[in-house]
């Protein structure tokens, strides 16, 4: 997966996470919890979501890495290269 | 012999939102309910052709559709619910009424701040003050959990009369504590209720059971009604399988109680002492009457027009079990017609609550019991007509549920709605694989169940899980 596939999966989440948002306008440099009142709740979510979706395991000294979608990105990348957008 | 990720006991707000958790995730999940129908303490029935609604009268909570913070807004998205799909339409407004004084509120907590300011002018920045403590109160706070919310509130707030006033719908709403509350207890209802704000569906409760059960199926989950359990087998320091009334054998690696925490201590078949040392650890001892009163008219056409007034005709608000069959002295009058819905309801409705002794209900002879109701119900409604309009001459039907029926729907210990005083914030039992949600795990209201259910899923079952399944080659 490239990281704008990686970034189209993760937006993907965020949408079943919360339907109700309107994501067009989310920044990539600022922290999601900001701009989507995230807490750490949503964050396990997300984590679990990658889980469920591609087997990707994230430890959970490591949930820092997931703060704006661009580190997320970053975070994820070397990960997630090799596998097939579902 | 059937086997399951995880087992939940309770077909409740609780066990149904936990169980929605584990299955998106994949977990293999089966609820079990005794009964033969969903709910638990929020439930709802048919008679005579009308649907009734039974426990809580209101949704605690609401947050306008769009709000990202509070409990109904992590909710939704933790199960990944829509706002809409709750139809939740708002209160109109409420009253704190006792003898020669009342307070209003409704959704907007400033409207509740100047009705304090006009009726208690001594008290402006006391109850800043107050409010403040409530807001910052962390949750997780275990110091000032348990603390007593008279002493903290009484040193904040000085005319004692405004104290009752303020504790009389947050007791009514969820203390399963006699004249108190833990801190912890207080923040959340008041929060709840006075800063977030009261809705209902249009529909009733039904309508937020049914999206849980129907999400629940679509991800796969089982559940078993006319299922109770009869005990829990233990070996060493886990629950090894589970029998149910008829005799039916399963097995879960893990289970979740939402049936209370003396429930679920009774069915584990160990040896543990399960008397509590003293009477206050025990299993709780409020427990309500409700009398259901259906109208003919709106009843705002009658001069009904607030949505819920919670009442009290003394000089002190005594929040305790009476002594006699039903304390008509104060309580909670319901029309859930008054609520900004789209249509109106049809039916007009009045339901009221009172104090009640479960045991005084318990030991009435049968032929005694159903003239008993009647009697009680007639206080209730003499006693609330006193704060609202006289609105007997438009009843057509009525019902009345009683401690009894608390306890034979609910199975819990002295019918007591709201469980025991001493919660169990971690969840966790003295078993490994064993773990509690809903009332007696420390929230309260139909949101707060939820959550409950939610929080726990999280903690002990989805987290734990996931990591054990890691450690599988």
């Amino acid at each position: 997966m490239t990281p704008v596939e990686i970034k189209a999966v993760i937006l993907d989440i965020l949408e079943g996470i919360a339907p109700d948002e309107d994501l067009s306008d989310l920044k990539d440099d600022v922290p999601l919890r900001e701009q989507l009142e995230l807490d750490s709740m949503d964050f396990l979510d997300i984590v679990m979501e990658l889980r469920k979706r591609y087997r990707v395991q994230i430890p959970e000294d490591d949930y820092v890495q997931l703060a704006t979608m661009n580190s997320t990105v970053n975070y994820l990348s070397p990960m997630m290269k090799d596998l097939e957008k579902a | 012999m059937s086997h399951y990720d995880t087992i939940i006991i309770g077909a409740g707000m609780s066990g149904l939102a936990a169980g929605i958790r584990l299955a998106y995730y994949d977990q293999r999940v089966c609820i079990l309910e005794r009964h033969t129908t969903i709910g638990g303490l929020n439930s709802f029935y048919r008679l005579d052709g009308r649907n009734y609604d039974v426990g809580l009268h209101a949704v605690t909570n609401f947050t306008s559709k769009g709000a990202r913070k509070g409990p109904l807004a992590r909710l939704l998205r933790q199960l990944r619910f829509s706002w809409d799909d709750f139809c939740l339409s708002p209160q109109i407004g409420s009253t704190i009424a006792f003898p020669g004084i009342s307070l209003r509120f409704n959704n907007n907590f400033e409207f509740l701040r100047s009705e304090v300011h006009r009726n208690f002018p001594g008290e402006k920045d006391n109850f800043a003050r107050l409010a403040e403590t409530v807001v910052e109160y962390d949750d997780l706070d275990e110091r000032v959990a348990r603390c007593s919310a008279r002493t903290i509130v009484s040193d904040i707030i000085q005319d004692p009369l405004l104290v009752d006033m303020l504790f009389c719908p947050l007791m009514f709403y969820g203390s399963a504590r006699e004249n108190d509350m833990d801190f912890a207890q207080f923040s959340i209802m008041f929060r709840s209720i006075f800063m977030e704000g009261l809705a209902r569906p249009w529909a009733g409760v039904r309508v937020i059971l049914k999206n849980l059960v129907r999400r629940f199926k679509q991800l796969g989950g089982e559940l078993r009604l006319r299922a109770g359990v009869q005990r829990m087998e233990v070996e060493r320091d886990r629950v090894s399988r589970i029998i149910l009334d008829d005799g039916t054998l399963i097995e879960g690696d893990r289970v979740l109680s939402s049936a209370g925490w003396f429930e679920t201590m009774r069915m584990c078949a160990d040896d543990r002492p399960s008397q509590p040392q003293a009477p206050e650890a025990g299993p709780g001892q409020l427990s309500f009457v409700e009398s259901v009163s259906v109208l003919d008219s709106e009843p705002r056409e009658l001069g009904c027009d607030r949505t819920i007034v919670f009442y009290n005709d003394s000089s002190n608000f005594h929040w305790r079990k009476p002594d006699e069959l039903v304390d008509v002295r104060s309580g909670v009058i319901c029309c859930p017609n008054n609520f900004a819905y789209d249509q109106p309801l049809g039916d007009g409705l009045v339901r009221i609550t009172a104090l009640a002794n479960f045991d005084r209900w318990k030991h009435l002879p049968a032929t005694a019991y159903q003239a008993a109701k009647r009697a009680c119900n007639q206080k209730m409604v003499e006693s609330a007509v006193r704060f609202i309009a006289d609105f007997r001459p438009h009843i057509v039907a009525t019902d009345t549920f009683t401690p009894t029926t608390i306890r034979r729907f609910t199975g819990h210990e002295n019918g007591a709605v709201y469980g025991t005083p001493e919660k169990r914030w971690s969840g966790t039992t003295h078993l490994k694989n064993l773990f509690i949600c809903g009332t007696d795990q420390g929230f309260v209201g139909i949101i707060g169940a939820m959550f409950s259910g939610i929080a726990m899923a999280n903690r002990h079952l989805l987290m734990q899980r996931q990591d054990d399944r890691d450690a599988k080659p």
